[in-house]
């Protein structure tokens, strides 16, 4: 049973989140992303591999414009957002920041309860009705399986849960205001392996009804917990396809080597 | 040039120099079954008979070993396959190591008297499988899917040569019930066959499958 023709997409037609075309980044004169080809699919989580400073961190930042800030960044092509080029120059990047949400490798939690962490981005969109936010904290706590065990201690200060359930707090701020995408940057690699496998799973409950990217440099993680793999290489996507066939069958020798743990 | 897995692959091939160490003994097992058969040898049967605890060993060996990297080193790709690839050759030679049992044992069965008709077909039969086994061992070492597509188109050969056995040693049946005995030994010898050529078409197929990733039935 022969599979069809590799396409360097995750995604085609009317499942397409997130269209990339011929997406160029460049740090002042080095060119970080080269031609980014790809797909990102509703519903689906894809996980972009590849070695240190390969551009993964690079690519999944552009999707929310993070780079803006950095000096000297500037890119070419676009990243189309159900439809509509997010680098356009009508776009305010609040309200994209809004629609593609993002998780960081640490958790960022502030120095506040565990209440108004959540509770800030939804203030920060200008919702001020105290019962419409403890609805808003506990359903994000909810999706993110915290409620029951924080409802009665909503008031302490965050920075005293363990790391893995601040980084579930943060995955709770990220949807908190309803994004349609969530880009997740490495978010376990600061944490325990049941930590890691507890984060994996709530992104598969979370794919229902979000399109997630994830960064991993952990490839038993995007082989366990993505639908789709990308695996780039010195700025370039090398491959993109099923996570199933990427990891049994990949069609370029590089990927293979790299899975295979053999790129020297 | 360096591999950071080295020593995950030097595991990879003591896993296959396991499996062609279970392939060689089951190749002298067959070679030995159809001897004893022609030679009229019950002792070489017998010890026949009992080196097949050698190739259910080496078949656990390789089994556990597969495990044991699939739980400690997260394979992948290629590195997957030739250890799906090894698991499931080891249980093809083991059906070609039972069914040479079989032979054996219906060979202590006809020893004790004259046969009937000379064995033409059978040994026409046998240097087929054998050769087929030979060829897919090195077509396994030597990762030599040319040989191995050249060597499964042989097993319309013993196919044909079943089927028209088959044929023959019912009409003899038909017509002299005294030679019954003696022609279901036979038989059942040539259905042995039939099936070790199958089985060596699975070892073939799986080789073709660890090297391209193809799933494929290259025997039609």
């Amino acid at each position: 049973m022969e599979e069809g023709r590799s396409e360097n997409s995750s995604g085609n037609g009317k499942d397409e989140k997130i269209r990339v075309e011929k997406f160029n980044l460049y740090y002042g004169d080095f060119r970080a992303l080269k031609d980014i080809e790809t797909s990102f699919k509703k519903n689906a989580i894809t996980a972009v591999i590849g070695p240190s400073g390969c551009g993964k961190s690079t690519f999944l930042r552009s999707i929310n414009r993070m780079n803006d800030t950095v000096q000297g960044v500037s890119t070419r092509g676009q990243i189309l957002l159900d439809g509509e080029n997010i680098y356009g120059p009508d776009v305010d990047v609040i309200w994209l920041r809004s629609r593609v949400g993002m998780v960081f490798q640490r958790p960022v939690v502030f120095p506040l309860s565990i209440f108004d962490n959540v509770a800030c981005a939804p203030r920060v969109q200008g919702i001020t009705g105290s019962a419409v936010l403890s609805d808003i904290v506990e359903e994000s706590l909810k999706a993110v399986d915290l409620w029951d065990d924080l409802k009665g201690r909503l008031e302490q200060p965050a920075l005293s849960l363990s790391l893995g359930n601040q980084q579930k707090l943060c995955i709770a701020r990220t949807i908190s205001i309803e994004p349609d995408v969530i880009l997740f940057d490495e978010p376990c690699s600061a944490l325990d392996p049941v930590a890691t496998l507890r984060i994996e799973e709530l992104m598969w409950a979370l794919r229902e009804e979000y399109t997630i990217v994830i960064v991993t440099h952990n490839m038993q993680q995007a082989a366990r917990a993505s639908d789709h793999t990308v695996f780039m290489l010195d700025g370039q996507l090398i491959e993109a396809g099923p996570t199933n066939k990427v990891f049994t069958k990949p069609e370029d020798f590089r990927t293979e080597k790299y899975i295979t743990g053999k790129l020297a | 040039m360096y591999n950071p897995r080295a020593s995950f692959e030097n595991q990879l091939k003591e896993l296959e120099r396991l499996l062609l160490e279970m392939g060689r003994a089951a190749e002298t097992m067959l070679e030995h079954a159809l001897e004893a058969l022609a030679q009229r040898d019950v002792d070489l049967a017998n010890d026949t008979i009992a080196s097949d605890d050698k190739v259910d060993y080496l078949k656990l060996e390789i089994e556990s070993k597969s495990m044991e990297l699939i739980a400690t080193q997260q394979p992948a790709a290629k590195d997957l396959r030739r250890i799906f690839g090894a698991i499931q050759i080891a249980s093809d030679v083991e059906r070609v190591a039972d069914y040479s049992v079989n032979i054996c044992e219906s060979a202590i069965k006809l020893a004790d008297k004259p046969l009937f008709k000379p064995l033409i077909d059978i040994p026409r039969m046998e240097q087929v499988v054998v050769k087929m086994l030979k060829e897919s061992l090195e077509g396994f070492v030597d990762r030599d899917l040319e040989l191995i597509e050249q060597m499964i188109l042989d097993d319309e050969e013993v196919d044909n040569l079943y089927e028209s056995l088959y044929d023959e040693l019912c009409e003899f049946m038909k017509k002299d019930p005294s030679l019954v005995d003696q022609a279901v030994e036979l038989v059942l010898i040539s259905r042995h066959l039939e099936r070790i050529a199958d089985h060596i078409t699975n070892i073939g197929e799986r080789v073709y499958y660890v090297e391209t990733g193809i799933f494929t039935e290259l025997h039609q």
